[in-house]
């Protein structure tokens, strides 16, 4: 089908894209890349009194350094993210995850802060952004605040965005020194979305042992899952052997993964555990660990 | 009648000014006032590709775009390869290796093959399979699309990406 009629707007100005929110209220939707939003229209799915288109906001699409870390406007096309060379030498999990994104027509136009915003709950950036603690800038009309991202997803398709507020920019703070990083996935056929994804940042000490663990799981619960209590039982050990083995499970116990067509709750939570396995193994690898 | 917006695209080095309701897509714009049926609709939600066309130089589903925001842009169609009757190298290629059974995807997988090879002019296996993997073909099994694009790599250099 096509998009049913609303009102356009294309401000030039992230400020005009407030006050146009600020007008609109809850009958207006931001289209960034517009790789999930035109979709929706398309089924009929949504129906926004306004659209305010901000692909002409030119200067929201940035990648910067920031401290060791880097901030990425909300504009930033995803294939933007994943040829940047600030973010291959920072935060290199980013690009890993991006190139798990759709594929190249989607990447070349979804962006950054789109992907975020529509939260879907098994998509690789918002699991990427937990494990990273990215902080999250939320604007509107009456000022900005941040937000961890592990606090922005409160449910499928669902943020901690209020009416009136854009999310504008995404703040990755720098990586300890001997970081490593895997994401890793399943998704039935490539550039589908994942049935299970898991981001793993591992930092190891000098004698190989886990100093500081992060892991995030996607497709398995309402929101991107950060495994605490795994990360718990990897500190201060070897990530393998026993240790390892009491990460997976402890993955494993804190998903609450859907049933759907295609997979079953049981075999979606065995693939959660294989796959933060392979994602400890990875980073750990990466860090320069065995 | 809705309003409308008055746009300016440039498709295949034509400079086109139009006055479009800001719902239409970028490929219904392309078809049915361009008048350019080359490129197809499939499934309207980004999946199929059928309707990839090049944006500014970079491939992008038309179903996904609406014409407003493509305002300004050099969009590139599958109309834009060949010579008159003469058929571009890259559609040589299609034709020779059986890149094609009900022609549907074709349009699409022409796109997303010159761009590949404008990029990387003598892709790897791999390369030609994640690059074309962005689209669906439900005929020919895509052996015969991979090893057309390898077979147009293989022609003069810069044949295939002119």
């Amino acid at each position: 089908m096509k998009p049913p009629r609303f009102e356009y707007f294309a401000p030039r100005t992230v400020d005009e894209a407030l006050r146009l929110l600020a007008n609109h209220g809850d009958r207006a939707k931001i289209l960034a890349g517009g790789q999930s939003l035109i979709p929706l229209l398309n089924f009929r799915l949504a129906h926004p009194e306004a659209l305010i288109d901000i692909n002409r906001i030119a200067d929201l699409a940035y990648i910067r350094a920031d401290d060791g870390g880097v901030v990425i406007g909300a504009l930033a096309r995803q294939y933007a993210v994943e040829r940047s060379e600030l973010i291959e030498a920072r935060v290199p999990i980013v690009r890993e995850a991006c190139r798990l994104i759709g594929h190249l027509p989607i990447r070349h136009r979804g962006t950054v802060g789109g992907n975020l915003a529509h939260a879907d709950p098994a998509s690789e950036l918002p699991a990427a952004a937990v494990a990273l603690e990215a902080q999250l800038t939320l604007a509107s009309a009456e000022g900005t605040r941040t937000l961890a991202a592990d606090r922005f997803f409160v449910g499928p398709l669902t943020t901690a965005l209020r009416t009136g507020e854009m999310l504008t920019e995404v703040r990755i703070p720098g990586l300890p020194g001997r970081t490593g990083y895997a994401f890793v996935e399943m998704a039935r056929r490539s550039g589908d979305f994942a049935l299970v994804g898991v981001a793993c940042l591992m930092t190891l000490d000098g004698s190989g042992r886990c100093e500081r663990a992060r892991i995030a799981l996607g497709g398995v619960g309402p929101t991107p899952i950060r495994a605490r209590a795994a990360e718990e039982a990897l500190v201060g050990h070897t990530p393998s052997g026993a240790a390892l083995d009491e990460a997976v499970a402890r993955a494993a116990a804190a998903v609450n993964p859907p049933s759907d067509v295609h997979g079953s709750a049981a075999f979606r939570t065995k693939l959660a555990r294989h796959f933060t396995r392979e994602a400890v193994v990875l980073a750990s690898r990466r860090a320069g660990g065995h | 009648m809705a309003r409308t917006i008055s746009i300016g695209l440039n498709v295949n080095g034509m400079r086109h000014e139009l006055d479009v309701e800001p719902r239409w897509l970028l490929v219904d714009v392309i078809r049915d006032v361009l008048g350019l049926t080359g490129t197809h609709i499939g499934c309207e939600h980004g999946v199929c590709g059928t309707c990839t066309v090049l944006v500014n130089g970079e491939s992008m589903r038309s179903c996904l775009m609406l014409a407003v925001s493509a305002d300004g842009g050099e969009i590139f169609t599958v109309e834009g390869l060949s010579r008159g009757d003469r058929l571009h190298p890259l559609q040589e290629a299609f034709r020779e290796a059986q890149g094609l059974q009900c022609g549907f995807c074709t349009p699409g997988m022409l796109m997303l093959a010159h761009e590949l090879l404008r990029d990387h002019p003598t892709p790897s296996d791999d390369e030609i399979r994640d690059a074309m993997s962005a689209n669906l073909c439900r005929c020919t099994g895509y052996q015969g699309i991979v090893e057309a694009v390898r077979l147009a790599a293989t022609r003069p250099a810069g044949a295939a990406a002119r």
